[in-house]
């Protein structure tokens, strides 16, 4: 069989046997045969680099997290246990970190999938000027989160009085008074959900984006059908296009759930060090390189892996399976 | 046109322009603010457009930022430049040279895209002291090209996946191998490719944090970092915190408003879809 696959050839044949009249057989078998390990060689410094910088390094990371470095910059392997996870569960930082991410993730997940979704509908009306509006709430995805934090800690700055400022400000302005926040300096645990307003400012655009690809991929006939049958516009939406965006939810829910897992840059560039706002990722840079802990930044780094492969695994998995299926 | 419909139209039209107006809001608060003249600058009026136009916050936002505004551009382009390279021969062989285990590979290169990268970091950082590279831009770019090969691979490889193998199979037979086939068909093919994977991997790096922050000091800092700092400081005034911001996200917005359709091409390809 050809190692060239053949998805896109129509025929039931397999490439080799079709080609296989043009040419002296052993002279193209060899070059086949060259060509073969070529392709290996070819992705083979990609592999090394990726099973060294990912899986060697993680593992690493586990022998680290399993040690007694708790202090210093000179490496102590000392074989330890499970000793630094055991101390996570009962670290009261890690706690509010775990909570943190918990309320974060899910809002964010929630409020981002409407937001995209309503912002795709509004926009699969047959607009005029759609491509303006369109690059309107895409473009905050081109900026980089510490932009965004930056921007958004004054926005959201949460003074009183004289030194009203930002949003505070502008719904006073506007005599809008009772939007008038503490933002994400409310205190715990619901500060943390104000800095999902920047992360779905950031992020929408691309949920919207997954959603218009995915309504454009519906066909006009079945609109047709269903308003032919007397659905509404409610009911053509309720009933016939949300069942069929299932996958690009899926999908989106994947992209946005790690990113928010994960979630660093923002926190840092709007907590500016508050512990209340801490999530994993911050905690475990503040306690390797700031607090020279190293086995404890291992273990929450690997604690992070963990929950990121249960959401990514899954996925990839069932992705390459309907890749195999389809050849 | 029934009135019902002309009136649901306004509503929408109302809707979107309300909407857009509010996304443009953090934009336009750095805009005017920069483009007030320190006199000018008052918490008060923050949302006022200026009386006169001044650049004052942007040119003090510049003389802080320029050096690692420049550090950013020097690590950028390089390793967006060889990531997509790299990219274009793996898409290449793992989309038209499935070899055994082929997919499962692939996945599980797949993988490394996914992972947050605290739980690579104390030994990534090891390893670049130990070969000498912490603390400088070419460690840097190392490290977004070896991270940069699941994404870029991916998009090749979807790219890839599109072209007909019967071109392939033509080529063969007028007696091309691997290397010719890449050469004189796919390469020649893959233009819009590489502009996705470039742009891609430009904004990833430039909008990179973490690496920076771990990986360089003060005179390697990227604008990212720079922009943190500054924003942590006590003695830089939030006009300037403003100013600089819309200017260390000049050069990624300008890419994408110059060449939106192929950003949002790579956006998407990170979404998978097998």
């Amino acid at each position: 069989m050809s190692a060239i696959s053949d998805r896109n050839v129509p025929s039931g044949l397999p490439p080799s046997d079709r080609s296989r009249p043009h040419a002296p057989r052993q002279g193209r078998r060899l070059a086949f045969t060259i060509d073969r390990i070529l392709s290996v060689l070819i992705v083979l410094p990609s592999i090394l680099a990726i099973s060294i910088f990912v899986y060697g390094f993680i593992a690493w990371s586990v022998r680290v997290s399993l040690s007694a470095w708790t202090k210093g910059l000179i490496p102590n392997y000392t074989y330890s246990g499970l000793t630094r996870y055991i101390e996570l569960l009962s670290d009261r930082r890690f706690g509010i970190d775990m909570r943190n991410t918990a309320i974060f993730t899910s809002l964010f997940l929630v409020v981002c999938l409407i937001v995209g979704l309503l912002l795709a509908i509004l926009l699969d009306q047959r607009l005029k000027g759609e491509g303006f509006f369109r690059s309107i709430f895409l473009f905050p995805m081109a900026l980089s989160f510490i932009v965004t934090g930056v921007a958004w800690r004054w926005l959201m700055n949460p003074a009183t009085g004289t030194r009203i400022s930002g949003l505070n400000l502008l719904f006073d302005q506007l005599g809008l008074d009772f939007l008038i926040s503490r933002w994400h300096t409310t205190p715990p645990p619901w500060g943390i959900a104000f800095v999902v307003i920047p992360a779905v400012w950031q992020m929408s655009g691309f949920t919207m984006a997954m959603y218009l690809a995915g309504l454009r991929g519906i066909s006009d006939d079945l609109r047709e059908a269903a308003r032919v049958d007397g659905a509404n516009e409610f009911q053509l939406y309720r009933y016939i296009i949300l069942p069929q965006l299932q996958s690009v939810t899926l999908s989106a829910v994947i992209v946005l759930g790690h990113t928010s897992l994960k979630i660093f840059d923002l926190i840092v560039a709007i907590s500016q060090n508050d512990i209340k706002l801490d999530v994993p990722a911050v905690y475990m840079w503040r306690t390797t390189f700031d607090g020279s802990n190293y086995s404890r930044g291992a273990a929450i780094g690997i604690v992070m892996l963990i929950t990121v492969a249960v959401l990514i695994v899954p996925y990839l998995i069932s992705s390459m399976r309907s890749q195999e299926a389809k050849l | 046109m029934t009135f019902a419909r002309r009136f649901s139209r306004i509503v929408l039209y109302a809707l979107l322009i309300l909407l857009s107006v509010s996304y443009l809001l953090p934009i336009y608060l750095m805009l005017v603010t920069g483009l007030k003249p320190f006199a000018e600058v008052n918490l008060q009026t923050m949302w006022q457009l200026p009386n006169r136009i001044a650049f004052d916050n942007f040119l003090e936002a510049f003389d802080k930022l320029w050096p690692h505004l420049r550090n950013s551009l020097f690590m950028v382009l390089p390793a967006a430049l060889i990531s997509s390279m790299i990219g274009s021969v793996n898409g290449y062989i793992f989309s038209k040279w499935k070899f055994r285990g082929a997919d499962l590979i692939f996945t599980l290169i797949l993988f490394g895209m996914f992972i947050p990268y605290q739980s690579i970091l104390i030994p990534l950082v090891q390893f670049m002291q130990f070969i000498h590279l912490r603390g400088t831009l070419p460690g840097l770019i190392l490290v977004h090209i070896i991270y940069g090969i699941p994404i870029t691979s991916l998009i090749f490889r979807n790219y890839y996946a599109q072209i007909s193998t019967e071109i392939l199979e033509a080529g063969r037979i007028d007696g091309a191998g691997l290397i010719g086939l890449y050469r004189w068909i796919m390469f020649p093919l893959s233009i819009p490719g590489f502009v996705v994977v470039l742009i891609w991997q430009f904004t990833q790096a430039y909008n990179d944090f973490l690496f920076a922050v771990i990986l360089t000091n003060t005179a390697q800092w990227p604008v990212t970092v720079a922009l943190n700092n500054m924003a942590g400081s006590q003695i830089v005034q939030w006009n300037v915190q403003m100013a600089g911001a819309l200017l260390a996200a000049l050069p990624t917005l300008l890419v994408y408003i110059l060449l939106g359709r192929f950003f949002v091409r790579g956006l998407m390809a990170g979404a998978l879809k097998g």
